[in-house]
């Protein structure tokens, strides 16, 4: 069994903060198809579609045929370790602080053997399940666990290091004055997260669950209203050192297309919150939290953006709002990029229709609140970084990832009437 | 397709000779350039052969970028009609005589120098590890990082499990290639080993110690094939070329490293030398971890496959022992420099047949066997070779 996570102490404001340094990030243009995959939490292999051989490290042809077309595909993840070793010592500065550290080869069930890191609970020669995750370089890496759940097995000080629980860290959460933003409060408290720093805009206005909000152990209410920059700003200095997860989970839904609406103030005010809003919030809390990436067991470990699926792809019926969630999925992916070399990760949730009041008339099926609330946590607690909610979403991701072109036809002008 | 084997030909006429070694450095402020230039420089001094009669290169080098051989040929003032650059590391003592000696037989050159030579800056060693080679960059380096200290833990652990071989078989070779560096007076490591202190060494990559692990350097080795009337013209000693075989990527689908590629031909090793294992008065493993030079000796017919714990019980393997084996102190004594790791084996071999030893000569050396072993690409290494030298 694993040694159960200890409470953090309190920092030392006298300690220097650790910097972040990280695992090799170099990888083949093939290898970086594993990492998509990994961070959707999938364990996938390149697949010979000829003689079905499956194949690592990633090729370019199969070893066995010379098949040209070796495809990703998601392969069983069940196998045994046949050798491990304690590295006592390493090259690298991120592992060299993080010494002993277990790898060991593991024979596949699906064929091939890999090298891998090892959860402390696996037994020599034993079964293994393998995950495939993000590590702090954000490149994807192989994990064995032991095949059955054993104690405290998520507090495994290398599987930490690729996930990014809630347990005894702090979040952020964006705007409490929603169904979304309370369950999110109330499931990051489940989660075994400390402290939940809960955004309520214009706190002077009543609004529905704030009793229950504000009951939750560890929720602080904290004045945020991401339309406005002194707000948003003024939060950051009161608790930015302590957002070790941010969830933003305020949105601006509005139905219609341009040519349905007059004017710009709805997009404006679409784009205030969707766009503007996430901007402001990373350039006030990005720069803190990328310096904490490395700073002990509740360091800063991920952004979680919550989009609407037709980010990917305008659907006329909420069209301007897609215009508005496509700027912030851009936006989100960039924001991989200025969190490199921080070990935090962008988790980014594209979900279909919310059950709230601005998608009312959407028929089923729709994503409760909660639904959503409980994805984020199992990505967190995962260390998934890409994740699909909800049927729909699923069916435009699934058309997306095979033609978007053809999505983009489908979504305009095959839905007449919607 | 028909057997390669019985259309093979011998190395009748060609010789190796000029065995250079170029003494290592733990950190050297100069390029590869440098060494390798030391390297011909010395084997000009040795043989009193000139850019005029050197009409062919083969060079190997880990840290040359960003030059090649054929860049060699222009700052090293030479003018050959014969060229090639072997990136088979370990391997490539073997793999460059093997190369030579054939342009030489063929009359594409004349006399072949072979070099090979590395640097070791402060983070040389890291920079390499870091861009190896694909397969690790995507497979194995970013798994702790641990480069070959790494894979061949996991190689040792696999080999003490699957035959029983214990840490104090491996610990006897390193004590005994100690004794042989306190004999040769290029070895970097000159302080006396005892097992006691491999058993109880630091802990690097468990089953791996301190003392299994190679120290990275700068350093050169070089030797000249020719025919071997040139060579009794030139009046050098020589040694002959009685057998060489070379294999890439044999058994991948082996789940850890337990044979290398002399497995698939030793047969035809010593049938194309025509001697049997027990003639061989010397041999010269590749070094970089002890569980290799156990993997040899039992892959090359030393002894058994699996029994290399009771083949080191029963030998004793210093210079004067009843196994002579890596008489300069390998390059867990000498030390690795680089590519030169893949020649120093070699070199040493042409020493020991030529009466080039000093204090650690091997009474009476008429057959040397040498092995080479290189490029972990992901989890195994994936060159082998080996060959067999006689005195002349």
């Amino acid at each position: 069994m694993t040694d159960a996570l200890k409470r953090p102490p309190k920092k030392d404001p006298q300690k220097r903060t650790t910097s972040p340094t990280l695992p090799p990030f170099a990888r083949s243009r093939k290898a970086v198809a594993f990492t998509t995959a990994a961070a959707e939490g999938r364990f996938a292999l390149q697949v010979c579609p000829e003689c079905e051989h499956v194949t690592y490290p990633p090729r370019e042809t199969c070893p066995k045929c010379w098949c040209m077309h070796l495809a990703w595909r998601d392969i069983p993840d069940g196998g045994k370790l046949i050798a491990e070793t304690t590295l006592r010592t390493s090259v690298n500065t991120y592992f060299r602080e993080r010494m002993p550290w277990r790898i060991g080869t593991v024979q596949l069930d699906a064929g091939p053997t890999v090298l891998a890191h090892i959860h402390g609970d696996v037994g020599e020669f034993e079964r293994v399940r393998m995950i495939a995750r993000t590590d702090k370089s954000g490149q994807g890496v192989m994990l064995a666990l032991p095949e059955k759940e054993t104690e405290n097995m998520a507090d495994d000080r290398q599987l930490r290091t690729l996930t990014c629980s809630p347990k005894f860290r702090r979040a952020l959460v964006t705007d409490g004055r929603t169904e979304l933003g309370q369950r999110m409060a109330k499931a990051l408290a489940d989660a075994g997260a400390t402290r939940i720093f809960v955004g309520v805009a214009e706190e002077w206005r009543p609004f529905q669950g704030s009793e229950e909000l504000a009951a939750i152990p560890g929720v602080e209410i904290m004045p945020l209203d991401i339309t406005d920059t002194i707000s948003v700003n003024e939060l950051a200095a009161e608790m930015g050192d302590k957002a070790d997860i941010l969830v933003n989970t305020a949105e601006y839904v509005r139905p219609g297309s341009p040519m349905q609406r007059h004017g710009v103030t709805l997009a404006r005010d679409e784009m205030e919150t969707n766009y503007f809003g996430l901007m402001r919030l990373i350039q006030a809390f990005g720069p803190g939290m990328k310096a904490r990436g490395a700073d002990g067991d509740n360091s800063a470990c991920a952004w979680v953006n919550l989009l609407s699926v037709y980010a990917l792809c305008n659907w006329p019926v909420y069209g301007t709002t897609s215009a508005s969630q496509a700027a912030a999925l851009s936006l989100s992916q960039g924001l991989r990029g200025d969190f490199a070399g921080s070990g935090v990760k962008v988790v980014n949730v594209l979900f279909g229709p919310l059950e709230e009041s601005w998608r009312q008339p959407l028929p089923p099926p729709k994503v409760t609140p909660q639904r959503l609330a409980d994805t984020v946590i199992h990505a967190l607690t995962e260390g998934i970084e890409n994740v699909t909610l909800g049927p729909v979403a699923e069916d435009v991701v699934r058309r997306y990832k095979e033609d978007p072109f053809v999505l983009e036809r489908e979504l305009t002008q095959l839905q007449p009437g919607m | 397709m028909s057997q390669a084997a019985a259309y093979r030909t011998g190395y009748d006429g060609i010789v190796v000779t000029a065995p250079v070694s170029v003494p290592y450095e733990r950190y050297s402020p100069e390029p590869a350039h440098w060494w390798l230039a030391r390297g011909l420089s010395d084997l000009g001094k040795q043989s009193g052969l000139g850019a005029n009669d050197i009409d062919g290169l083969c060079v190997s080098s880990f840290t040359l970028f960003p030059d090649t051989a054929a860049g060699l040929t222009q700052h090293f003032g030479l003018t050959p009609r014969w060229l090639d650059h072997v990136p088979t590391g370990g391997a490539s003592g073997v793999v460059t005589l093997r190369r030579a000696a054939r342009a030489v037989q063929s009359g594409d050159a004349n006399v072949v120098a072979c070099l090979s030579g590395d640097t070791n800056h402060v983070d040389s060693f890291r920079a390499m590890l870091t861009t190896f080679s694909r397969f690790s960059q995507d497979a194995s380096y970013p798994y702790g990082s641990g480069g070959p200290n790494g894979s061949f833990s996991l190689m040792t652990s696999h080999h003490m499990d699957t035959y029983g071989t214990r840490r104090e078989d491996f610990g006897k070779l390193c004590v005994a290639q100690r004794d042989n560096a306190l004999q040769y007076p290029n070895a970097m490591m000159k302080k006396p080993l005892t097992l006691d202190e491999y058993m109880h060494a630091r802990l690097i990559a468990d089953p791996i110690v301190l003392y299994d692990c190679v120290m990275p350097c700068a350093g050169a080795e070089a030797y000249l094939v020719m025919r071997e009337e040139d060579a009794k013209a030139q009046g050098l000693p020589y040694a002959h070329i009685l057998s060489t075989i070379e294999r890439h990527n044999s058994f991948p689908d082996d789940p850890v490293q337990i044979r290398g590629g002399w497995a698939l031909d030793v047969d035809e090793f010593w049938a194309m030398a025509g001697i049997e294992p027990d003639a061989i008065d010397l041999l010269q493993t590749y070094d970089d971890y002890p569980v290799i030079c156990a993997m040899q000796m039992e892959d090359l017919g030393f002894c058994e496959k699996g029994a290399a714990s009771e083949f080191i019980q029963s030998h004793t393997f210093t210079y004067d022992g009843s196994f002579p084996h890596n008489t300069s102190g390998g390059q867990l004594s000498v030390g690795q420099a680089g590519a030169a790791g893949g020649f120093l084996g070699l070199v040493e071999a042409i020493r020991q047949l030529t009466g080039g030893a000093g204090s650690n000569a091997v009474p009476d050396a008429r057959y040397a066997a040498i092995s080479g072993f290189g490029i972990i690409n992901f989890d195994r290494g994936l060159c082998s070779g080996a060959a067999i030298l006689a005195s002349a």
